[in-house]
């Protein structure tokens, strides 16, 4: 069957499914979407279609992007726009069927927002962080069933394939080279380049590989998409072998993204069905295999050589560059490496022009980039805007600012080898050059969000310990620097360090910037300098006070309850705490912190209750008051 | 333990009959045994160099260099606490810490009655639900020390029931 024919199906059966007659249910099952229950309600919707015997479509979609209230369903009825509900249980679930799929009652207090304007319910459109998004790489992410080819081909998809393979291999290099497509992984290396420099070797074969590697905690943009829309990314594989003149790709995904895997693994399959993937695709002389591998747990993994030397069967060690990868790559032969993002961008470049990519982004900055929210932020999920949206615009027009009118201290963007920038880096537009001369970097696109509660040394230390553990080992400076740098931030957390500590940390980053090989060591220093620039106040307070001023490192507080205001006849604190450090005061029956006993696990600030508010903590801990004496408030930091 | 090495090395070749012997194999042969076994015993490795034709020190640092792979047998239960950023900054270390008080066990060790295995990984991509620990494949968003007590909880009463059905 000729592929015209195929998308020509697929289309009329997603139309039949969107726009018939039949109720449509989506359930987001997701990575995130499970962690908040989506099986169990996917579980009951199922359950109570079958016993009313409902005439009703039901399929499992990927991530909408609004993690913050998973899990989430939409429902399609004739009649009515999509509508999108938010924190579904089981018993909403089934409620949901008996009064708007058999009645008409949509249930507008459990409406998270519709998918088109409309007269009738509140729309996505209406919220804030419409205005700033541009749905490419996301387009399908939540509408499409990511197990069903059909679903991807009904909405577009491998027409970019299609029409690629009427093009010249040439002609599609020059294409994607006048789109300036830069790799969306954190270097932002123009893909262009890299593929001519491949596709001009003469050694054969050549290899394709899309990294989805993304080892960088803090971020799951690569897993989302996978989990959504993995035939985005083959499709652009698929396009890019062809204009590299590759025969084999790989496609390389984290061991922890079961979820990921199993459905990449899906999509193959389907996609060699329809000879999307495979021999002599869609009928065209050109050949392109593609294997999934697991990538087993190493950071380091994601840099080029190293996921190289992973894929050959050895440990992910870098090797020195050059000869570069497109040159000397995979089993030796030149070899074209991609995040899964850049290669999921390739299909909508060939379909729409370059020129039409040139519109979206700032003037070396091209196109949409896909973030991550975390952290201490109202709506975490993820995110696609413009490249030159600026970060205050991401935190607080789309993210929705801090919660528990907390106050914004720091944004920690680019993982591990990115930095913590302070508010008045927040104006600074996204793009892979602004961010750079900051100090940190623009990475694979995580963002985690950081307020007054948290603190910027502890942080420091806490990517350092990371960087630490992920280092291969090869270069002494990376290996054993980092190690120096990690016990001197381990000792100020403790209230253990000396002024002179933080020239010394800042002449170890400069030597392991300068003596390791690859990007982890290159880039392992920055988070401590970024965080000795621009909060050096903090790092002065551990030094010199044994003071925590955001109250979080553990040795340097203590919890305390405050006498006058302790319920006295409430008992929530000590029911709750973990190690039983609490007990009551036989005379006053206030209660009492046994601080040898406790653990500082913060389960009893939660509970005490907001009206006694009774729990605090002080820091240096040698502010709490000794039995029977009269507490000393005034230094704390409530 | 004769035994255990039989029944290891018999369960290590009906893999290995089932997969190409070229050495870039070797990561996807580990991963497939440790699916298989839930660890990677020495007898397995030693079995593994011999059918690439590589050094066993080869297999063995392949082994050591990957987070994934372990080499103690696992608990009937596995836990593996996110170390992400998103879920440090949320408290993940204090649900490590509260992990490591119930099970008096630390990281990549198992309790002695082997119910539990404890691990930290380096992130499941479920920041948006911070803190989060992972309890057999199961994703469990927002666990504190309160929900940690929860889970050992439901798993006490599981087994509890368990052994009441036996009677």
């Amino acid at each position: 069957m000729k592929f015209e024919e195929v998308s020509k199906q697929a289309q009329a059966q997603w139309d039949d499914i969107w726009n018939g007659s039949s109720p449509v249910i989506l359930v987001g099952t997701a990575t995130c979407g499970r962690a908040s229950g989506a099986l169990d309600v996917l579980r009951t919707i199922r359950e109570t279609v079958k016993k009313q015997d409902l005439n009703c479509v039901v399929y499992e979609v990927g991530c909408m992007g609004h993690c913050y209230a998973e899990p989430l369903v939409t429902l399609r009825k004739p009649g009515f726009p999509p509508i999108c509900y938010g924190r579904v249980s089981p018993v909403l679930a089934e409620n949901l069927i008996n009064n708007f799929i058999l009645n008409d009652d949509p249930c507008l207090e459990f409406v998270l927002g519709a998918l088109e304007e409309n007269d009738l319910v509140p729309s996505f459109q209406d919220f804030p962080r419409w205005k700033y998004e541009k749905r490419i790489l996301l387009r399908n992410c939540g509408e499409i069933n990511p197990e069903e080819i059909e679903h991807s081909i009904g909405k577009g998809g491998y027409e970019g394939l299609a029409k690629a393979l009427q093009m010249k291999p040439e002609e599609i290099l020059s294409e994607i080279k006048r789109s300036k497509l830069r790799g969306l992984g954190g270097a932002g290396f123009p893909a262009g380049e890299k593929w001519e420099v491949c596709r001009h070797s003469e050694e054969e074969p050549k290899y394709l590989i899309g990294n989805g590697d993304e080892g960088d905690p803090g971020a799951f943009m690569d897993r989302a998409i996978l989990e959504s829309d993995p035939h985005s990314v083959l499709e652009g594989m698929v396009i890019s072998g062809y204009a590299i003149g590759a025969r084999y790709g790989y496609i390389y995904v984290r061991a922890e993204y079961p979820l990921a895997v199993q459905r990449v693994q899906r999509a193959i399959d389907q996609a060699e069905e329809y000879n999307l993937v495979g021999e002599k695709i869609l009928g065209s002389d050109f050949s392109f295999d593609i294997k999934l591998f697991q990538g087993s747990g190493a950071f380091v993994c994601g840099e080029a050589t190293a996921l190289i030397s992973s894929i050959e069967g050895k440990p992910g060690i870098p090797r020195h560059r050059p000869p570069r990868v497109a040159v000397q790559g995979l089993f030796g032969k030149p070899t074209v490496l991609n995040n899964v993002k850049t290669l999921a961008y390739v299909p909508h470049i060939i379909k729409n022009g370059a020129d039409w990519f040139l519109q979206t982004g700032t003037e070396k900055s091209k196109g949409t980039v896909v973030f991550a929210l975390a952290g201490k932020v109202v709506n975490t999920g993820l995110v696609e805007v413009p490249m030159g949206t600026t970060l205050r615009q991401l935190i607080f027009q789309v993210g929705g600012g801090i919660p528990k009118g907390k106050r914004f201290k720091a944004v920690q963007i680019g993982g591990p080898s990115g930095g913590c920038l302070p508010d008045s880096a927040l104006d600074l537009p996204i793009d892979f050059d602004s961010l750079q001369e900051s100090g940190a970097m623009m990475g694979s696109g995580g963002m985690v969000v950081l307020d007054e509660d948290d603190c910027m040394v502890e942080v420091a230390r806490y990517f350092l310990d990371f960087t630490q553990k992920e280092s291969c080992g090869k270069c002494t400076l990376c290996r054993l620097g980092t190690k120096q740098m990690l016990d001197i931030l381990d000792e100020i957390t403790k209230g253990r360090g000396r002024m002179e500590d933080l020239e010394t940390l800042r002449e170890l980053a400069q030597d392991i910037k300068q003596g390791s090989l690859c990007g982890l060591g290159r880039t392992a220093p920055n988070p401590v300098l970024t965080t000795l620039r621009y909060f050096r106040e903090e790092y002065e307070a551990h030094i010199q006070e044994r003071r925590c001023p955001s109250l979080m490192c553990q040795p340097l507080i203590a919890y305390y309850i405050l006498p006058e205001k302790c319920a006295r006849g409430c008992d929530a604190c000590v029911g709750t705490c973990t190690v039983e450090a609490i007990s009551t005061d036989p005379k006053s029956r206030t209660k009492v912190i046994d601080q040898e006993k406790c653990v500082k696990c913060n389960t009893c600030l939660v509970a005490c209750p907001p009206q006694y508010d009774a729990i605090v903590k002080l820091s240096p801990p040698d502010l709490v008051p000794k039995r029977g004496s009269t507490p000393s408030v005034g230094k704390t930091v409530l | 333990m004769r035994n255990e090495e039989t029944e290891v090395k018999e369960r290590t070749w009906s893999i290995l009959e089932t997969v190409g012997s070229k050495k870039e194999s070797l990561i996807p042969i580990l991963q497939k045994i440790q699916e298989e076994l839930g660890y990677l015993p020495s007898y397995a490795m030693i079995e593994v160099a011999r059918f690439l034709n590589i050094p066993e020190i080869d297999v063995y640092s392949v082994v050591t260099f990957y987070n994934q792979f372990r080499l103690n047998p696992p608990g009937k239960h596995s836990i593996r606490v996110c170390m992400g950023t998103a879920c440090h900054v949320k408290g993940g270390h204090i649900t490590l810490e509260a992990w490591e008080r119930r099970l008096k066990i630390g990281p990549g060790e198992t309790t002695p009655d082997r119910e539990f295995d404890l691990d930290t990984v380096a992130c499941v991509g479920c920041c948006a639900m911070a803190p989060v620990s992972v309890v057999d494949k199961r994703v469990e968003a927002k666990a504190d020390p309160t929900r940690v007590d929860g889970i050992l909880l439901s798993y006490q009463l599981q087994k509890g029931q368990e052994e009441k059905g036996k009677d």
